[in-house]
């Protein structure tokens, strides 16, 4: 269960060899968020028209070229200006919470930007985005030509919430806290993707029938038991899920 | 390692701290603010943060930590491993005088494939209206439907629609429309370089086929004239702008074309020289546009056709200049400097 391996992490190397991963966005949140950007183009252009229609006074005719160049603008500008000054993000991508990054986990510089919203002309056909969409789908790091020309990601930028763990943990007395040393040797033990599975497994635990949950719970334990070694009287008597709970509890909470 | 989490937190969370607020002054300031001392504090922290995220990563309970600190050096190492060139401010003035022509010199081999290209497109136009004049149909596109009459027809209705002043009044929306149209075209050009780079060179050569129709009828017809006069003025930038974005496309498919990683390092060398040529054409077509609105459509008896022509070459003339000789000095300056580097 190494990162690496899923297909919608990238992950970056540092010269220092530390290496940290990025959660690349789905075609289908990015296409939810060019439909958000694509309203406010909208309504950009449409601001935009009440201020021109004040230059009919004067002409008629500079109104009209106005308003079509300055549509065009909009609508060209607009992924450029918004990802350079916000760092990779318009309103649809604020929104969704995605960012655009360099492909070695840089700053975009200026022509990135640019290519990749040029790109556009392209992506976009031959209606609705279909060639930058298949390409998406099909790119192992769903990049749209854009994002290849630039050297680009759209990737997801993950808010670091607590689990609720109050949910699954009760307060109830936990007889592996009687063991500081074993304790430190779990948690130094169990790898963070083992730990995630086993807080997973305990967050679904009403989602699954007691037949199977028995049978999920039963083979978990055996596992983690190989790997956090406490004496048999902390264990004796704890159900599979007590003691799976136990462990979570050790991990998540200090 | 068995190490004590609490302390461990408890002692490192104030350098995280001011990481997280060097990186949030950077990202709001720029580095402008930086003294070197600052800057040797910055690698510091991040090597130091780098070192925790080390450690922490085998803790299978410190999830929430593991992640802030992940954030927190991918945050400083893109700041500290930015590209130096990246921060300079943009000119405009400089970067028209020296930073496009010098990208449209560097990729000289790639505009000379577009030109030839081109005219082999209306090498090919040419031939198929002279051999069968009902080819015009099949090559002009719907929306030069106009030019399917006979250039004699098509001349006396452009002259007597002059004398009926038919643009007065709409000339800013007409040269609107066409630098829009024009841009447009031009980076669909450019951006099918992606396929690659032949579906740049089927734009190119369509765009020759279709202008060396038009040519060559006009001359057949006798009207070489009039069509110099109709022409020059805005074509001799427009035809450039045109085959600079297919250089562009050329550019951008010569590096698709390559191995990944080869690809990779390609796209990264090329990338800047692309964008430049982009915006020296929209610039080239912003003019073009211009031309065409405000005189290309007004003919003889409003304004002689020898007039036009030699505005033509003049035009022609100060692009060539232009392209082959601005930034030339500061380009050998670089050079130069770069050698005793």
């Amino acid at each position: 269960m190494n990162a690496a391996e899923l297909t919608n992490i990238v992950e970056i190397r540092t010269p220092e060899g530390i290496s940290f991963p990025l959660h690349l966005a789905s075609p289908v949140s990015r296409c939810l968020a060019w439909t958000m950007d694509f309203f406010c183009i909208l309504v950009l252009q449409n601001a935009l028209s009440m201020i021109v229609r004040l230059f009919l006074i004067l002409s008629p005719d500079f109104a009209q070229g106005m308003a079509i160049a300055l549509y065009f603008v909009i609508s060209i500008l607009y992924g450029i200006i918004l990802e350079w000054a916000w760092n990779g993000q318009t309103f649809g991508k604020r929104m969704f919470c995605l960012r655009v990054i360099d492909a070695d986990g840089m700053k975009l510089s200026p022509s990135q930007v640019v290519v990749r919203n040029l790109l556009r002309a392209v992506d976009c056909l031959p209606a609705f985005y279909l060639a930058g969409g298949a390409f998406s789908l099909l790119s192992p790091r769903y990049q749209r030509l854009g994002d290849i020309a630039g050297r680009t990601y759209v990737i997801r930028e993950l808010k670091a919430a607590d689990p609720d763990l109050n949910s699954i943990l009760t307060d109830k007395y936990n007889s592996f806290r009687n063991y500081p040393y074993l304790m430190a040797r779990a948690r130094a033990g169990i790898p963070p993707n083992e730990a995630t599975l086993l807080l997973r497994s305990l967050l679904r635990r009403d989602t699954l029938d007691a037949q199977r949950r028995a049978e999920i719970y039963s083979k978990l334990a055996e596992y983690v038991k190989e790997k956090a070694l406490f004496p048999q009287e902390a264990t004796d008597g704890l159900s599979d899920e007590r003691y799976l709970k136990n462990i979570v509890d050790i991990l998540y909470r200090r | 390692m068995i190490l004590d989490i609490e302390k461990f937190v408890v002692k490192e969370k104030p350098l995280w701290n001011e990481l997280d607020n060097l990186l949030g002054t950077l990202a709001r300031e720029g580095d402008k603010k930086l003294s070197v001392d600052d800057v040797k504090r910055l690698y510091y922290l991040y090597e130091r943060v780098s070192e925790d995220l080390a450690k922490i990563s085998t803790f299978s309970g410190e999830r929430e930590v593991r992640k802030y600190l992940e954030t927190l050096v991918a945050r400083a190492y893109a700041e500290i491993y930015a590209k130096k060139g990246k921060r300079v401010k943009f000119n405009l003035f400089k970067w028209a005088a020296h930073s496009f022509p010098a990208a449209f010199r560097r990729n000289s081999k790639a505009f000379m494939l577009a030109c030839a290209i081109s005219l082999f497109g209306a090498l090919f136009g040419g031939i198929a209206v002279t051999v069968d004049p009902d080819a015009k149909k099949a090559v002009f596109p719907e929306e030069f439907r106009h030019l399917q009459q006979s250039p004699d027809e098509r001349v006396a209705q452009e002259e007597k629609m002059d004398a009926d002043r038919r643009l007065e009044g709409v000339q800013s929306t007409f040269a609107a429309q066409l630098m829009t149209h024009n841009i447009k075209v031009s980076v669909f050009c450019l951006a099918l370089g992606m396929a690659w780079g032949i579906g740049t060179m089927l734009v190119l050569f369509y765009n020759g086929v279709v202008l060396g129709a038009v040519a060559f009828d006009f001359i057949m017809g006798g009207q070489t004239v009039f069509m110099l006069g109709w022409l020059m003025p805005h074509g001799v930038i427009e035809i450039p702008a045109f085959v600079i974005a297919g250089q562009a496309g050329l550019v951008l498919g010569g590096c698709i074309l390559k191995p990944r990683g080869a690809r990779a390092r390609a796209l990264k060398e090329k990338i800047d020289d692309i964008v430049t040529l982009a915006g020296g054409v929209a610039m080239l077509l912003i003019w073009a546009g211009l031309v065409e609105s405000f005189l290309s459509q007004l003919h003889e008896p409003v304004i002689p056709y020898f007039a036009k022509i030699i505005l033509g070459v003049v035009e022609l003339i100060a692009l060539i200049a232009y392209l082959g000789l601005a930034g030339r000095k500061k380009e050998k300056e670089a050079m130069s400097k770069g050698a005793a580097e």
